[in-house]
């Protein structure tokens, strides 16, 4: 996947002088033969990516290095079917959750996002059907992508009918488990020009955690996507109307929701009926997950990396039968553990320097 | 499942048998698990800036105040139902204190104005809502300790949630 990456760039691990990987930017360094001046092994769940990218634009700016890898690929799927052995990774340092959560048998990671979606509607009156077309719009991209695990369409009836999982969140309102990799490349503005492909420039980058455990989250229906999302826009000196697509981490079609009010798209509450009339959908206005998103398209445990991949696919105008039509702003935000991290990347062709 | 199920907790004359994960006592909550031993529930405070802490730490989160700022205080055992939901695929989560039926997972708000995950049990799950009142009932564990879960307020009908609440 790396020689991939770097082959559609035009460079080759010879040039690659920095790498990030969420469990060990060592061992992969290693596997590759490099030795680099920059290394990266954040992990905050399905968020990682964003945050290597961030972390990647600032060595880079810093002249720390020049040529970034950043790779994420996981099976989950081939080990459920094959009854491979899998081993619960949780990041390391104090674990109170084993205090104060597992005893209560919170289904991981659905759970949180169910209490998540309690609260948001118990407060502003959101309805499953609202959350539910989330994933029929997610659906409608699905199908104009022949790599989606899931393309025939979908109806808000459907989702509605799915079996309940945690309440109230029904089968339909969550991601896949799929297997999948990717991985991006990120070189300085001057390098880039001179590569294969036309580069896609990191206007701003921004992340911001305020908690680990759901307990804790300070607002179930605030997430700190507030101030990624705010402090990335304000670096890229942009506002939400000038985003042409938007990847919002769609773990579960809550995930989604509040990404859309967190972001600005929406005031607070109202994502919803922001929601509900398919503007996220093909020809809509906001085109949001337009590789069919973690609900359609693929989810591999941590699908940060594919919100990356995606977006830069449609600012090059490689999108195909899903393209938006002159695409120049994207926004990808990654959503990691439970609506933990978040991290925010713009990013713009070269019409929007 | 079914050898290693638990219904009352125990089995025979042998050590009891958990039908949960039972939790870990932490570096700063040894006074709050050893309440429970007599269905007492401790909520740290800060005295310095008047407020509950929670989960405890050896230090307050919201001031800094650390060593003597900090005490306990044996907490009303009432709260409210701040977000809640049905678990209702219990294969998928491994627990047995359910007994294989559906079962309410929340995070309460206790009127010492601290927020603490737990089961609400004593009602049909559909009874539960946000807003829902709510009191204090034990759980043994095997170690004599126990664990904090909620029940319907007493007094409370099971109807009396407001419309739009969800379960």
């Amino acid at each position: 996947m790396i020689l991939e990456a770097l082959d559609d760039a035009g460079l080759s691990l010879s040039d690659v002088d920095g790498v990030c990987h969420a469990e060990s930017s060592m061992g992969l360094a290693e596997y590759l033969g490099i030795h680099p001046r920059f290394t990266d092994s954040t992990m905050t769940g399905g968020s990682s990516f964003e945050v290597h990218l961030e972390h990647a634009a600032a060595a880079i700016a810093a002249g720390v290095c020049d040529v970034v890898v950043s790779v994420y690929a996981s099976t989950p799927r081939s080990d459920r079917t094959q009854k491979r052995p899998v081993t619960r990774r949780f990041p390391g340092g104090p674990n109170p959750m084993a205090e104060w959560e597992w005893p209560y048998g919170m289904r991981m990671p659905m759970g949180p996002y169910a209490l998540a979606a309690s609260r948001h509607m118990h407060q502003y009156g959101t309805t499953s059907a609202q959350l539910a077309q989330i994933a029929v719009s997610t659906r409608e991209w699905a199908v104009r992508n022949p790599r989606a695990r899931y393309q025939t369409p979908l109806t808000i009836d459907d989702v509605l009918a799915s079996p309940m999982q945690s309440s109230p969140l029904h089968l339909l309102d969550c991601c896949l488990v799929t297997d999948g990799a990717g991985a991006f490349v990120l070189a300085s503005a001057g390098r880039a020009r001179s590569l294969r492909k036309p580069p896609v420039y990191v206007l701003g980058a921004a992340t911001c955690h305020d908690h680990m455990m759901i307990s804790q989250m300070p607002d179930l229906t605030v997430t700190p996507g507030t101030v990624s999302g705010a402090n990335a826009m304000a670096m890229a000196g942009i506002s939400p109307a000038e985003v042409d697509v938007l990847m919002g981490y769609d773990s579960f079609t809550i995930t989604a929701l509040l990404h859309l009010e967190d972001l600005g798209f929406c005031p607070k509450g109202e994502g919803g009926p922001f929601a509900a009339d398919g503007k996220l959908g093909p020809g809509g206005s906001l085109p949001m997950n337009t590789n069919g998103g973690g609900l359609s398209f693929t989810h591999p445990g941590m699908y940060g990396m594919f919100l990356i991949t995606e977006a830069v696919r449609q600012l090059r105008g490689e999108g195909e039968a899903r393209q938006v039509p002159g695409a120049q702003m994207a926004v990808a935000h990654g959503s990691g553990m439970v609506l933990s991290c978040m991290s925010t990347a713009v990013l713009g062709t070269e019409a929007t320097l | 499942m079914a050898g290693t199920r638990g219904t009352d907790g125990t089995r025979g004359n042998d050590k009891p048998v958990p039908t949960r994960m039972e939790p870990p006592v932490g570096a700063d909550s040894a006074p709050f698990w050893a309440a429970t031993r007599e269905s007492v529930l401790l909520v740290q405070w800060c005295t310095d800036c008047d407020r509950g802490i929670f989960y405890p730490r050896s230090f307050c989160p919201m001031c800094g105040s650390s060593g003597s700022g900090l005490e306990w205080r044996t907490a009303s055992g009432r709260g409210t139902v701040y977000a809640a939901t049905t678990e209702n695929n219990p294969a998928a989560t491994g627990v047995t204190f359910s007994n294989g039926e559906p079962y309410v997972v929340a995070l309460v708000d206790l009127e010492e104005g601290v927020r603490m995950m737990t089961n609400v049990v004593g009602c049909p799950t559909d009874d539960v809502h946000v807003g829902m009142a709510v009191e204090v009932t034990w759980e043994p564990l095997t170690d004599g300790r126990q664990l904090p879960l909620f029940t319907p307020a007493s007094g409370q009908g099971p109807a009396a949630g407001p419309a739009g609440g969800s379960k």
